[in-house]
Parts: C-alpha cells; sequence; structure tokens
C-alpha cells in the first residue's frame, strides 16, 4: 500500500501539534473586463519570486466573455497552504460598488480596503482607501486599461506585501510587446498616489 | 523530440499543468473538443505538441475526439483527451471500445456541475461514479484525482503510466477550481519522475496474438505498421481479436478485463493518510474538497479533537483492503464530497460494523470551506 506524503512534521509527535496559521488572504474584484484576474496573477507571480512563499490563486467568474461580476482570490503563506480559497480577507481591492457591498463582510475587523473611488461611492468601512483608478490610468497614463496596474501598484505600496522590485520586473514581463513602458508608468503612478495617501 | 521547459519555480494553472504532465510521460497526440473549464488543456496541447514532435487536432465533438485518440494510440503513440462532464459522457461509447479492445488512453475530466450542460464555470465532484460505471458493460475503471498543481503534473504522468502498464483507458477527475487554480511549481526534471512504456512483442510475427493470455493478463501490443497482424473490434474477441461466441473465449476475455487490473490494484493504488493513527473520527474525501478536509482536520486538532484525513490519490479500483486496515479503530468517518453523496456509498460498504459513517455534501456551485467541514466534525464526532 502507498502513503503517499504523511506530513514529516506530524509523524514523529503523537500529539499532533499543529502550526499556527501565517495566511494571509487578498481578494481583487470588478467587473469582466476590469483585468483583476490578470492583476492577481502578476501579484501572486510577484509574491511566488521569494522561494519562501506559498501561494494559491484562484477565480470566479460567470459564463459571460464581458461584464459580470469577477473576483481573483490569493492566499499566501509561509507554510503549506491547504484550504485554496478565502476565509477572511486581510485586503480586498473593488472596482465596483456591487463588489464592494457584496464583499466587505469577508473582510477581518482590522482588515483593509481599497476601493476604485469613481466607481464606489458608499465605502461601508472606516479602515479603508480610496483612489480614481480609471480616472487616474486615463488622465495620467492616457488609457484606461492600465487601470489594473495602478491599483496593483497602490495595494503593494499600502501593504507591502510584495517589493516594489519583485511587481515591477513582473508587470514588465507581462506588458505586451511596447506597452512596457506604459505599464510600468502606471506602476508607478500607483506607488506614488498611495504614498501620499498614506503619509495624511 | 524531448520535451523541454525550464526547471524554475513558475506561477503555473492546474490545467497547464496537466499539460505539461502529459507531454513529460510522452504523450505525442491529442484529440479533443474545448469545453469550460478544461479548455486550457487543449489551449496548450495545440500551442506545446508541435513543438515537441506531435499532432494536435480539434475534432468535431466529443465522440470523435476519443476515436481519435484511440486510433492514435494503436500507432504507438501516448494519446490524450480531455473533457468536463457533457464532454465526458458523449465520451463513453467510446471509452468503452477503448476498454474492451484494451488500448491505453488518458481521459482527463475537469470537473464542472450538471446534468447536461449544468454549471461551466462552477465546481463540482459529482462525475465520481461515471468515471467509474461511465459505459455499459463489465469492466474495472482507474481514476486518479489530484489536489494540487504539482499533482495535476504528477498524476498526469501517472495516468498514462497506468494506461500504459494495463492496457486500459484511464480517467483522471480534476475540478473546476484546481483547473483553473494557480500555484508556484516546479518542473520535475527529466528522469525524476518514473514513465512506464508499453510492452511491446519480441516475438516473430506469426506467433504473435495481440490478445494473449499473459501471466500478467496484460499482452504485449504491436503498434499498427509493425508488421504483425491482428484484428480490433468492440465485439468481444479471441486472442488476435476475432469476435467470438465460444462461451470459454468470452469468459476468458471477461475475467482478463478484469483480473489484470484486480489482481494488481495495489500497483494503483495511492492514499494520502495524516494523523490517523490516533483518529476517533476520520474525514474522506479527493481533490479540491480534500484541501479544505485537511484545513478542517487541523483546526479540530487545535481543539483537541483527534480528527484524521484519508485522501485517495487513486478513487477507482476504491482501496477497499488499505479502508478496512486504516478505519478498523476509527469510530466514525465522515464522508465530505461535493454532489449529492457518491463515494458515501463506498465507504458504507467497507467500513466496519464499528465504525459509523456520516457525510456532509455541497453541489450549489460553491466549494466546501473548512469551518462548514469543522462544524460538521464537531456535529458527528
Amino acid at each position: 500500500m502507498t502513503t503517499a506524503r504523511e506530513h514529516k512534521t506530524h509523524r514523529d509527535s503523537k500529539s499532533h501539534k499543529v502550526p499556527k496559521d501565517d495566511r494571509y488572504e487578498v481578494r481583487l474584484s470588478g467587473s469582466g473586463g476590469h483585468g483583476v484576474i490578470l492583476a492577481c496573477v502578476m501579484l501572486a507571480r510577484a509574491i511566488g519570486t521569494d522561494p519562501r512563499r506559498n501561494v494559491v490563486l484562484t477565480q470566479s467568474y460567470g459564463p459571460e466573455a464581458r461584464g459580470g461580476a469577477v473576483r481573483a482570490d490569493l492566499v499566501m503563506a509561509k507554510g503549506a497552504i491547504f484550504y485554496p480559497k478565502t476565509m477572511k480577507l486581510d485586503l480586498l481591492l473593488t472596482f465596483t460598488q456591487e463588489a464592494c457591498d457584496k464583499y466587505c463582510q469577508d473582510l477581518k475587523p482590522d482588515g483593509l480596503l481599497v476601493v476604485d473611488s469613481t466607481m464606489v461611492t458608499k465605502v461601508p468601512i472606516k479602515n479603508s482607501y480610496g483612489f480614481p483608478f480609471i480616472r487616474l490610468a486615463r488622465e495620467k497614463v492616457g488609457h484606461p486599461m492600465v487601470a489594473n496596474v495602478i491599483a496593483l501598484g497602490a495595494i503593494a505600496e499600502l501593504t507591502g506585501i510584495v517589493p516594489r522590485e519583485a511587481i515591477r520586473a513582473i508587470v514588465k514581463e507581462f506588458a505586451p510587446k511596447g506597452t512596457e513602458e506604459k505599464n510600468l508608468k502606471a506602476l508607478q503612478v500607483g506607488f506614488d498616489v498611495a504614498k501620499k495617501a498614506k503619509r495624511k | 523530440m524531448p520535451h523541454r521547459i525550464t526547471s524554475a519555480r513558475k506561477l503555473m494553472q492546474g490545467n497547464e499543468a496537466c499539460v505539461h504532465g502529459a507531454l513529460y510521460a510522452g504523450c505525442r497526440f491529442f484529440g479533443g473538443y474545448p469545453i469550460t473549464p478544461s479548455t486550457e488543456i487543449a489551449e496548450g496541447m495545440a500551442r506545446l505538441l508541435p513543438k515537441c514532435g506531435g499532432h494536435f487536432i480539434q475534432m468535431e465533438d466529443e465522440i470523435a475526439s476519443m476515436a481519435s485518440i484511440i486510433g492514435a494510440s494503436l500507432t504507438g503513440t501516448k494519446s490524450m483527451t480531455a473533457t468536463s462532464g457533457p464532454g465526458f459522457s458523449l465520451m463513453q461509447e467510446n471509452i468503452g471500445y477503448a476498454y474492451i479492445t484494451e488500448v491505453p488512453v488518458v481521459v482527463v475530466n475537469v470537473q464542472r456541475g450538471g446534468p447536461s450542460t449544468g454549471l461551466p464555470t462552477k465546481i463540482a465532484q459529482a462525475d465520481t461514479m461515471q468515471a467509474r460505471y461511465g459505459t455499459h458493460g463489465d469492466y474495472q475503471a482507474i481514476t486518479v484525482a489530484p489536489a494540487s498543481v504539482r499533482e495535476c503534473f504528477e498524476q498526469t504522468v501517472k495516468a498514462f503510466n497506468f494506461a500504459e502498464r494495463f492496457r486500459t483507458p484511464v480517467t483522471m477527475l480534476t475540478d473546476e477550481v484546481l483547473g483553473h487554480m494557480r500555484e508556484m511549481i516546479t518542473i520535475p526534471e527529466s528522469g525524476e519522475l518514473e514513465v512506464v512504456d508499453r510492452e511491446k512483442p519480441d516475438v516473430p510475427h506469426e506467433w504473435y496474438h495481440h490478445f494473449e493470455i499473459t501471466p500478467t493478463l496484460v499482452s504485449p501490443m504491436a503498434s499498427m505498421g509493425d508488421g504483425y497482424r491482428y484484428h480490433v473490434t468492440g465485439l468481444v474477441h479471441d486472442q488476435d481479436g476475432f469476435p467470438t461466441a465460444n462461451p470459454n473465449e468470452i469468459k476468458a476475455k471477461m475475467d482478463k478485463l478484469r483480473n489484470k487490473i484486480v489482481r494488481f490494484a495495489d500497483e494503483v493504488t495511492q492514499l494520502d493518510v495524516e494523523m490517523v493513527d490516533d483518529a476517533g473520527i476520520v474525514v474522506f474525501a479527493y481533490g479540491t474538497t480534500a484541501r479544505a478536509a485537511r484545513q478542517a482536520v487541523h483546526m479540530a486538532r487545535e481543539k483537541r479533537i483527534r480528527a484524521g484525513l484519508i485522501r485517495p490519490i487513486t478513487i477507482w479500483p476504491f482501496p477497499d483492503d488499505q479502508l478496512r486496515e486504516l478505519l478498523a479503530h476509527v469510530r466514525r468517518v465522515l464522508v465530505v464530497e461535493l454532489n449529492q453523496g457518491q463515494l458515501i456509498h463506498e465507504i458504507e460498504r467497507v467500513a466496519p460494523k464499528t465504525c459509523k459513517v456520516a457525510g456532509l455534501t455541497r453541489y450549489d456551485g460553491e466549494v466546501l470551506n473548512p469551518v462548514e467541514i469543522f462544524k460538521r466534525i464537531l456535529e458527528v464526532k
């Protein structure tokens, strides 16, 4: 009989001591087309460049090609990640009021909410930041499509879950040919607005 | 042509890992029809197979897809298809053809909600019994079920190994969440995992019997074009593949189909067992559900409840003997699955009388979370 992979830590001790969880859970949400899944893939890649950290990314979407509620959930931990989905969020980013209303209750009491302030006008909790991501993308970078990258820069800056250089390298890698500069600029815009907001 | 990929740690989807696992195992033909949530497998194969000297064909439907991989395998090429529930149903007739003609193929079913078109983008584990009894007639199924991206790679390799070793179709059951889940994975180096190839005949052409009853009951398999003569039909056949109505030959063929797997089931059984030695309650779950179950078991241990986990990685053949032994001193077993109760009947069949069986199911397109499972552990412990 093959008994694959009995977890070593539990095999030796009769008491089966369970190590404390250090899960950090993130959800990026919006509508189809906002690029939340791609943003989350980039975030996961950047986190995964650190070999000491595990990361799992799951996604939820409807059968529509455009529109419809979309969310990407990311779990990171130093130890093994068993349950791949999120349970209580440390960080929630939303591009729509609908997603904000729906997912806000999934935040931990001290969880952080980040919203696109042009789309989300009613912010239900205090521990939150609002940035006009889509407007910033249009005005500062010249294209609304990079709003997700600005948001990525903002949450990286606000939380420090991933170093600037790591996320920069991944954004550069993911950018379609010819758009590297635009995307890196968008990321910088994200870093800058978040840094300014933090100081206040 | 070897399949090359850098061995650095990569962020990869379960479906992508399945593609790389297949190429690692030597798969060089994919015939398929894209369907959510399995489409990334077809996409990956279409992109990578030509680079490895293989072939990809998008067929007109799943019936033809299954036919195409049987044909390709008969030429000596390791072959695979991937689908989800609706396609798996269409494939059943030809899967039966592969059982009786003893053609090694791999079928991946990335499960979604059903029946019929059901829930294209939502998770389910409702094809568990279909993988065992989907096509008609008597046969033994081999089914593997990974629970992580790394395992999607490893179990695809295993699925090919089992198919080649036993000359039989092998199903890999994953699910929507696992197929689309991304995790860091280090692709194994060439030679790191075992890769099994089918046994070829080394006898003179005139001595060859394509369905010869050997000590292992698995017959060496000549490829079409090798110069060996044989016949392939879905009718019950003799050792050369020609239809027979002789009861002795029929029985011999049916016994061969059954016993080539039943007698060597230990070779395919894979169980992941954690904290069962002192457990009062054991949770039994596979695939994505098992990950939530593991978390719930750890939550229970934190509360000093002696819980354990048994996760079958090979679901079929069902690990009867191993489970009887493992459950001998367990008072409760909780079967957790994303359907209206399928594997629970298998557990009820094998659990000793001293062990009470309880279930926890969910079938609304969502995964069971650890808290739900933990609460159920408290209820039934």
